[in-house]
C-alpha cells in the first residue's frame, strides 16, 4: 500500500489500485460469514414455498448468494406422475424410501452449492414436520460445518390455506389432470397425512437450543429463538416485515426533464413541456387506477417532485430515492464523457454494474441506498414511486428477480409505467405508456464489450444474483448413482450471462452465454 | 440563492405548483405562495405517522426494563424522533423523599400503593403533555407494569389521547444476570445510598418478591390483541405480537440487535492527510508523514490495549484505509463511513467557500446540523446513511471505526446521547483515539492522544452567523493552516 501514496492521481490507477486493494483487504478479512442453511418447517400450504422463494430473492439483491431447493421438486423428478394423496401416508413404506432419498438428493445438492459453486445461503424447502428429520439435518449442517437456521410457519387459519391451495396448488404438476375441486379435496387430505406425525419445533424443551423463527398466521406473531449472526438478523427483520395482502405497486420515473432533452446524466433540473404533460397524464392514470389509499413516494430532485405535484395527492420525499450520482460526469453528455474520460467511460461498459463513476456511485451503492425503501415497501400496500432510470432499474431487479449483470440494462422508460402485483411466487407486470412522447435515455450494452474481471464481494456492498433455477435431478434409480449434470436446452435458455460467477462454474455454454 | 422554477403552466386539468429549494436543506418544496401550509408534502422521517406512539415497559425489578428504555430513547432520538422516558420510579422518589426499605413495596401497604398509583398517573399525565402539545413521537413508560390491570388502564388512557401503544416486556430468571443488574445499577441508586452493599442487595432482593405474587405476564393468548415484544433471558428468545407499523418494526430490530456483553468500542479519524495539511475540506488525499507515524502509534496501542477478536472497520476513502493498513491485521471498507459529502465545496479552504458561496457559509452557521451542501449532504442525512453502521455495532463486540472528523461526531452522538445541536460541533480531532465502555446505563468514554502532532481541523460556531456578516467575522473561528 506504500505504492497507492506515491502513484499520481490518475483515476484508472486509483480504480485498478483500489481494485488491488479490496481485493487483498477481502482476502485479509476472509469470509465475513457462515455458510447458513435454511430449513423451512410446516405443514403443506403454510407458505414455505412463498417465503423461501421470497427470501432467496431479497438475499440474492442484497448480494447473498442463495438458492431454493424444494424436495417436492426433486420429488416430481423421481416419480414421474403423481396419483394421488396416498403417496403421502405415512404407511406407504416404498413412497416413503423415495421421499427419503429425494431429501438425502438435495442435501447432497445444497451440501455442492455451498461448499463448491460459492453459494452463501441454501434453503432447503420441504415439510420437516418431523425431528427424526431436523435432526438428521442437524447432524449434516454439524458436518459441514453450516449454520443452521429453522424458518417454521404455522396457521390454522382454514381461509388462508384454502386460498392458498388455490393460489398454488390447484395449479402445480400434480394436479394438472384434476378439476379444481378434487384436485383441493386430494389435497387437504395430503395435509392430514403430515398433520398427525407433525412436531412442531419446541422452544422450550426439545429445540430450545436451536436458531429459529416461528411465523404464526401469516405474521401476526413471531417467535424468534437464538439469532447468531448477522444474516439471521437481517432475515428475521425481513421476515418480519413482509405480507400477503394483495396490493399494487407502481414504478414511474419523473416526467422528461430539460436534461434528459440535452441528453445530459444527472443533474437536477425540472420537466420540459412534455414531462408536465406526462405529469398531467400520470394524475388521470392514478385517478382511473381507483386505488384504495395509495402512498406516493418521490426522491428530492425537482424533476420528479414537480411530476409528483400535478397528482395534486401528498406525497413524501426519499433522498434514498436519488438518482445514481453521476460524480465527475453530472451533466456531460455521453459523448463528453467519451471525449473526456475516454477510460472511464470504456471501464463502465465493461462491467456496468460494479463500475463507480469518479466521486460518485455505482449500481453496486445504489442497491444498498435503496434497500430501505424496499424494505419500507413490504411493508406498505398501494405505492407509486417516481424515481428515476438506474434507480427504478435496480427497484425493478428486485421484484422481478433479474440479476446484477442484467440490472443496468433493464428497459425503463420515460412516461410508461409498471404496474406490478404480486401473484402466487412472483410478480405479474404490466407496462402502461401515457402516451406522450419523450427522449429515448436507455443506452444498451454494447456488443463486443470484452467482461472485465469481476471484482470481489465485499459484505455491506451488494451484489444481486439472480435467484438460480432450482435443480432439475433426472429421475434417480438409487441412492448410490452418481448425479451427472447434463444441461439441457432447456437449461440453457434459462441460462443468461447472470449466471457468470456461477451458473457458468458448472455450465459448460460459458461463452455462448454472453447476450 | 436558488431561483424559482418557471411558469405554473397548465397541462391538461392540474396546476403544478412553483417548486423553490428550501436553501438550508436544499429541498424542494412548493412555493405557498396562496398562503397555504405545504401539507401535501414532506421529507420522509421515520414516524410518518401523526398517531405517537406509547413504549410500556413490563417485568419484574432488575430486569433491564430502564436500560432498555434509556437505550431505546438515545436511539430513537438520533435517528430523529423525539423520544422521552418517564421513569415512574424517579417521580416515586420526588414523592418519598426518603426510601426506607423494601416494605413501601408491599401489595399490603395501603400508604404505599396509593402513592405509587399517584405516581404512575403523573407520569402518564407528563407523557400526554410530551406527545400532545410539545411535538414528541414516541414516549417511554418505565414501570414494571405488571398487573393485567394496571396495564389497562395505561391502554385506556392511551385509546382517550390517540396514541399507540406497544408493551416491552423483559422476563429473566437467570440470578446471575439479576445479581449483575443489581449490583451495576441498583446498589448506586438514591434510594440505597446510606447502605452497606449487603444490606442494599438483600433489601432488594425482597422487593423483588413484592411484585413476585401478582406478576401477570403478557400472555400469548389473553393479550393476543396487543402489540408487543417479550424479551427472555437478555435476548436467546423473542415473541413478537402484532407489529402495527413503521416505527415498532424498527423498535423490534433494534431490540433484537442489542446485547450486554461486556465489550468496548473504538472511535478515532484516520491519520492526519494532506489536505488536512493545507486546510481544505473533503477530498480523498493520502497520509501526510505525520498521519503515517500516526498509523504506526495506532498500531502500537491497539497492540497493548491486548483486546479480544478486534474487528477493524474503515471507510472507502484513501486516509482511512491507508490507517487501518499499517495495523497489520483484517479490516472491513464500508462506504456507508465515507466522510460527509461536501458537494461544490469539496477541497475548497474555509475562506475559498466564504469568498465563493458566502450566503452557503453563513447558512452552514446557522444550522450546521440542517444544512446541506450544495450537491452535497447534511449531518441530518449522514445520521441516516450511518444507522446501518450502529445496528451492525450493536450487534458486534470489540470494534475500531476508522473514520472521518463528520462521521464521528455522528457516532460519538449516538454513543453519547448528544443532541442534534450539539452533534456538529463535538471535539474529534486528529491522532486521539475515543474508547467508550458501555457501564450502567450510558457509555464511560476514555480519550487517548497518541501524541502524535497534527494540525486542528474544528471550526467553532462563530458568534455572527448572519448573511451580512463581515468575511472576517466569518473566518474567525477558522483553525490555522498552511
Amino acid at each position: 500500500i506504500a505504492c497507492l501514496c506515491e502513484k499520481g492521481n490518475k483515476q484508472n490507477d486509483l480504480f485498478s489500485d483500489i481494485q488491488n486493494l479490496q481485493m487483498s483487504s477481502k482476502i485479509l478479512v476472509g469470509k465475513c460469514s457462515n455458510l447458513t442453511l435454511i430449513v423451512m418447517v410446516g405443514l403443506p400450504a403454510r407458505g414455505k414455498t412463498y417465503i423461501s422463494r421470497k427470501l432467496t430473492r431479497y438475499l440474492n439483491w442484497i448480494g447473498i448468494p442463495t438458492k431454493v431447493f424444494n424436495v417436492g421438486e426433486y420429488r416430481r423428478e423421481a416419480v414421474k406422475h403423481y396419483s394421488a394423496y396416498d403417496f403421502f401416508k405415512s404407511d406407504n413404506e416404498d413412497a416413503v424410501k423415495i421421499r427419503q432419498q429425494c431429501a438425502l438428493a438435495a442435501l447432497r445438492d445444497v451440501k455442492n452449492y455451498l461448499t463448491e459453486e460459492e453459494g452463501q445461503v441454501a434453503v432447503f424447502d420441504a415439510t420437516n414436520t418431523t425431528r427424526e428429520r431436523r435432526d438428521m439435518i442437524l447432524e449434516f449442517g454439524a458436518e459441514n460445518g453450516f449454520e443452521i437456521f429453522f424458518i417454521e410457519s404455522v396457521c390454522d387459519d382454514p381461509n388462508v390455506i384454502a386460498c392458498n391451495i388455490l393460489e398454488v396448488k390447484v395449479s402445480c404438476p400434480d394436479y394438472q389432470d384434476c378439476n379444481k375441486t378434487d384436485a383441493m379435496d386430494d389435497f387437504k387430505k395430503r395435509i392430514e397425512c403430515y398433520r398427525m406425525n407433525y412436531q412442531p419445533l419446541d422452544p422450550d424443551q426439545y429445540d430450545k437450543n436451536l436458531s429459529f423463527i416461528k411465523v404464526i398466521d401469516v405474521g401476526r406473531r413471531f417467535l424468534v429463538n437464538r439469532i447468531q449472526d448477522h444474516i439471521q438478523s437481517r432475515i428475521v427483520y425481513y421476515l418480519m416485515n413482509i405480507h400477503v395482502q394483495p396490493r399494487s405497486i407502481y414504478l414511474c420515473r419523473h416526467g422528461e426533464s430539460q436534461q434528459n432533452m440535452q441528453g445530459r446524466l444527472g443533474g437536477d433540473s425540472g420537466l420540459s413541456t412534455r414531462g408536465r404533460k406526462f405529469a398531467g397524464a400520470l394524475a388521470e392514470f392514478v385517478e382511473e387506477q381507483n386505488l384504495k389509499d395509495l402512498k406516493v413516494w418521490t426522491s428530492q430532485m425537482r424533476r420528479s417532485i414537480q411530476t409528483a405535484e400535478a397528482l395534486n395527492v401528498p406525497y413524501e420525499q426519499w433522498k434514498a430515492l436519488n438518482e445514481i450520482d453521476a460524480g465527475l460526469c453530472e451533466e456531460m453528455t455521453y459523448e463528453d464523457v467519451r471525449e473526456r474520460f475516454p477510460e472511464e467511460f470504456a471501464l463502465r461498459d465493461q462491467d456496468k454494474y460494479y463500475y463507480r463513476y469518479p466521486s460518485g456511485e455505482s449500481y453496486q451503492d445504489l442497491v444498498q441506498r435503496v434497500e430501505p425503501v424496499i424494505m419500507e415497501m413490504e411493508r406498505q400496500e398501494n405505492v407509486l414511486v417516481i424515481c428515476h432510470q438506474a434507480v427504478m432499474r435496480c427497484l425493478l431487479a428486485y421484484f422481478l428477480d433479474k440479476s446484477a449483470d442484467e440490472m443496468p440494462y433493464l428497459k425503463c422508460p420515460l412516461h410508461t409505467v409498471l404496474k406490478l402485483t404480486p401473484v402466487a411466487y412472483g410478480c405479474k407486470v404490466e407496462s402502461i405508456s401515457l402516451n406522450v412522447d419523450a427522449v429515448n435515455t436507455h443506452r444498451d450494452r454494447p456488443e463486443e464489450v470484452k467482461r472485465g474481471p469481476s471484482i470481489l464481494i465485499r459484505r455491506n456492498s451488494v451484489t444481486p444474483l439472480t435467484s438460480p433455477e432450482p435443480n432439475k435431478k433426472p429421475r434417480m434409480e438409487g441412492l448410490d448413482d452418481p448425479i451427472i449434470r447434463e444441461v439441457t436446452p432447456a437449461q440453457l435458455t434459462l441460462c443468461s450471462a447472470s449466471h457468470t460467477t456461477l451458473g457458468c462454474l458448472i455450465c459448460p455454454a460459458l461463452s455462448s452465454c454472453f447476450s | 440563492m436558488n431561483v424559482t422554477e418557471d411558469s405554473t403552466e397548465q397541462c391538461g386539468n392540474s396546476l403544478t405548483r412553483e417548486l423553490t429549494q428550501n436553501p438550508l436543506k436544499k429541498i424542494w418544496v412548493p412555493s405557498s405562495t396562496n398562503g397555504l401550509p405545504e401539507r401535501h408534502i414532506s421529507q420522509r422521517k421515520v414516524c410518518m405517522t401523526n398517531c405517537p406512539t406509547l413504549i410500556v415497559t413490563v417485568g419484574l425489578p432488575a430486569r433491564g426494563k430502564t436500560y432498555i428504555s434509556k437505550k431505546l430513547t438515545r436511539y430513537l432520538n438520533w435517528i430523529d424522533v423525539p423520544t422521552k422516558e418517564f421513569n415512574v420510579g424517579q417521580y416515586r422518589r420526588e414523592c418519598v423523599k426518603i426510601y426506607k426499605s423494601f416494605e413501601f413495596f408491599q401489595p399490603d401497604n395501603e400508604e404505599g400503593l396509593k402513592i405509587r398509583k399517584q405516581c404512575a398517573l403523573a407520569a402518564l399525565n407528563d407523557v400526554r403533555q410530551f406527545l400532545t402539545d410539545e411535538g414528541g413521537q414516541v414516549a417511554v413508560f418505565d414501570a414494571t407494569n405488571t398487573t393485567r390491570e394496571r396495564r389497562e388502564t395505561i391502554i385506556r388512557f392511551a385509546e382517550q389521547n390517540g396514541f399507540k401503544v406497544f408493551f416491552v416486556e423483559s422476563v429473566c430468571e437467570d440470578p446471575d444476570v439479576i445479581a449483575e443488574n443489581i449490583v451495576q445499577v441498583k446498589l448506586g441508586s438514591p434510594d440505597y445510598i446510606h447502605c452497606n452493599t449487603e444490606e442494599a442487595v438483600a433489601d432488594f432482593m425482597k422487593r423483588i418478591k413484592c411484585y413476585e405474587n401478582s406478576y401477570q405476564p403478557l400472555d400469548e393468548e389473553l393479550d393476543r390483541d396487543l402489540s408487543f415484544i417479550k424479551i427472555i433471558d437478555v435476548g436467546r428468545r423473542y415473541l413478537v405480537n402484532r407489529v402495527q407499523d413503521h416505527i415498532q418494526s424498527r423498535i423490534v430490530y433494534y431490540l433484537m440487535n442489542i446485547h450486554i456483553t461486556p465489550r468496548s468500542i473504538y472511535l478515532c479519524r484516520h491519520g492526519e492527510s494532506d489536505l488536512n495539511i493545507k486546510g481544505r475540506i473533503g477530498g480523498d488525499s493520502g497520509l501526510s508523514a505525520r498521519g503515517k507515524e500516526f498509523a504506526k502509534a495506532l498500531r502500537q496501542f491497539i497492540q497493548s490495549q491486548n483486546i479480544r477478536d478486534l474487528k477493524v472497520w474503515t471507510s472507502q476513502m484513501k486516509r482511512t484505509i491507508q490507517t487501518a493498513e499499517a495495523l497489520g491485521v483484517p479490516y472491513e471498507q464500508w462506504k456507508a463511513l465515507n466522510e460527509i459529502d461536501a458537494g461544490v465545496c469539496e477541497e475548497l479552504m474555509y475562506e475559498e467557500i466564504q469568498q465563493r458561496y458566502p450566503q452557503e457559509f453563513a447558512l452552514r452557521d446557522q444550522d450546521k446540523y440542517r444544512y446541506r451542501y450544495p450537491k452535497g449532504e447534511s449531518y441530518e442525512d449522514l445520521v441516516q446513511r450511518l444507522e446501518p453502521v450502529i445496528m451492525e455495532l450493536e450487534r458486534q463486540e470489540n470494534v475500531l471505526v476508522i473514520c472521518h472528523q463528520a462521521v464521528m461526531r455522528c457516532l460519538l452522538a449516538y454513543f453519547l446521547d448528544k443532541t442534534a445541536e450539539e452533534l456538529p460541533y463535538l471535539k474529534c480531532t486528529l491522532h486521539t483515539v475515543l474508547k467508550l465502555t458501555p457501564m450502567a446505563y450510558g457509555c464511560k468514554v476514555e480519550s487517548v492522544c497518541l501524541n502524535v502532532d497534527a494540525v486542528n481541523t474544528h471550526r467553532d460556531r462563530p458568534s455572527n452567523v448572519d448573511v451580512s456578516r463581515l468575511p472576517e467575522e466569518a473566518l474567525l473561528t477558522v483553525p490555522d493552516h498552511h
